[in-house]
């Protein structure tokens, strides 16, 4: 079997389209898994013992189960509770969902990293409890974390192929359309191969780049 | 004296575990006093300066800022222990400066200063600035307004400390060893700033310090504290030179010589 270029080239755009699904699954993936993320690491700082319990198991229990198995019961099992997910918008949740227990850990340790008397000074200062979250205590401790956070980006991104397992017309989903109506698996195969090659590179360089901004900008503070 | 104290503080316990802090510690503070505390290490001064700050709270006692219960308030006509909104209330009269600065290292000096009470006080951003700008001014830092608090010095960094307290206008202010992390060459000019505060405000200060000459200097009342209790609360020139214990002049005999 020989790689056929003008076949390639054929499905070109076919891919590209399909990619653009692909990041957008993971953008909006992410975007959900930064902010659940947040709700989780509050949630289990909450004074109601049976709140910080619950989010704590929550959170273990996310991180523990597989996330193919999540994106099946979001999207095979909901219906079963009457919510019926478009396979995009069930994939969407389970790349959030999971990743957002990730990111709580994360953060958590980013949190913790602050030290005593940050919290004392807001006290003293008679903060809220927002404004203390707010203007103390997220500002310092999300800048060391986002380097990490983009490893977590670059990791759903490559996640994201499993969604192919609900119909979501991603790259991988559409390789294989390609493939089983055409009999040609090589080029599709190799094209979305390369491609996430190339983006993870890409964004790896772009988390470098933040990474060094980040260190530039802790020197002055 | 007979004007009533502004902080009254009686019977007040405080334990970590089985370990007792305070024992019983009573103490009156009047308005506009400067009063120091001296005491050897783990005596519990930061604890009850802590308590005051409602940063620790305390396992009995009461204390009352003209007046009013810090760690209690009335409902119903009983006491009952201070909620969040009461402490919040009565955290405006108190005001703290730290030992390690504790400065908020993503703001400027002068955001350091002016955050507070633009977002507890509801000042303007523009009256925010220009009582965060006199502050800084005053303890010697105008020309510092942008820099971060890495690129100050320790004494730069506890004169924005004093200046973001000062900020809140609180009627009591307790200092906690403010210069015992400098290096010895910074202390001067810190204590420059307290000396000038103590002279020229009437605002009540609580000075916990181990800078003996300096207590001497600007204190109306001087308490020497000891595993939890005041032993001895008098003028300084009383404590420095002819103190009541034995205790009191042995603690002052090993400072003094070190
Ligand atoms: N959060 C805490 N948990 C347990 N023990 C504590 C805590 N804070 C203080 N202590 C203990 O309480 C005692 C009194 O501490 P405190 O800091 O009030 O002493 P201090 O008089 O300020 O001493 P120093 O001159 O060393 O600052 C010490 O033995 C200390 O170890
Ligand atoms: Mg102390």
């Amino acid at each position: 079997m020989t790689f056929d270029w003008a076949f390639a080239w054929s499905i070109m755009p076919q891919l590209l389209w399909a990619l653009r699904i692909t990041i957008l699954a993971t953008f909006l993936g992410m975007g959900l898994a930064t902010v659940l993320g947040l709700v989780w690491v509050l949630l289990r700082r909450s004074p109601w013992r049976i709140v910080a319990w619950t989010a704590h198991y929550a959170v273990e229990f996310i991180r523990s189960t597989p996330i193919l198995v999540q994106i099946y019961f979001l999207f095979y099992m909901m219906p079963e509770f009457g919510l019926r997910l478009s396979p995009m918008v069930a994939g969407v949740l389970a790349l959030g969902i999971h990743y957002s227990a990730y990111l709580a850990e994360v953060y958590r340790a980013g949190i913790e990293s602050i030290p005593k008397g940050q919290w004392e000074a807001a006290r003293a200062l008679n903060l809220n409890p927002v404004q203390t979250w707010q203007r103390i205590i997220l500002p310092q401790a999300f800048p060391p974390i986002i380097p990490v956070m983009g490893n977590y980006l670059v990791a759903m991104f490559k996640d994201t192929p499993m969604l192919s397992a609900i119909t979501v017309l991603e790259l991988l989903q559409t390789a294989k359309i390609i493939g089983s109506e055409s009999f040609r698996y090589l080029e599709p195969l190799t094209i979305v191969g390369a491609l996430f090659l190339l983006l993870s590179l890409l964004a790896a360089q772009a988390v470098r780049w933040v990474e060094r901004r980040f260190d530039l900008k802790e020197l002055n503070v | 004296m007979s004007t009533a104290p502004i902080v009254s503080v009686r019977g007040l316990c405080k334990r970590f575990g089985t370990h007792e802090v305070l024992k019983e510690f009573d103490m009156d503070i009047n308005p506009g006093e400067k009063l120091s505390i001296i005491g050897p290490s783990g005596s519990g001064k930061s604890t009850f300066l802590r308590i005051l700050m409602t940063l620790e709270k305390p396992n009995a006692g009461t204390i009352e800022i003209e007046g009013k219960g810090l760690w209690h308030m009335e409902r119903g006509g009983k006491t009952v222990p201070a909620d969040k909104k009461h402490l919040r209330a009565m955290r405006t009269q108190v005001g703290m400066v730290f030992q390690h600065f504790n400065l908020f290292p993503h703001m400027t000096a002068l955001q350091n200063v002016a955050m507070a009470p633009k977002q507890v006080l509801g000042l303007t951003r523009d009256e925010a600035n220009e009582r965060g700008q006199d502050l800084l001014e005053r303890v010697g830092l105008g020309d510092k307004l942008d820099a971060h608090p890495n690129q100050l010095s320790g004494g730069q960094k506890q004169r924005v400390g004093i200046a973001r307290a000062l900020a809140m206008q609180p009627k009591v202010m307790l200092f906690d060893e403010v210069t015992s992390a400098l290096d010895p060459e910074l202390v001067g000019e810190v204590l420059g700033v307290l000396r000038e505060l103590a002279h020229e405000t009437d605002m009540t200060m609580l000075l916990v310090t181990h800078e003996m000459r300096f207590a001497q200097e600007i204190s109306d009342r001087v308490a020497f504290m000891d595993h939890g209790q005041v032993l001895e609360l008098d003028t300084p020139a009383n404590i420095f030179t002819n103190p009541t214990l034995a205790r009191t002049r042995e603690f002052l005999n090993a400072v003094l010589e070190s």
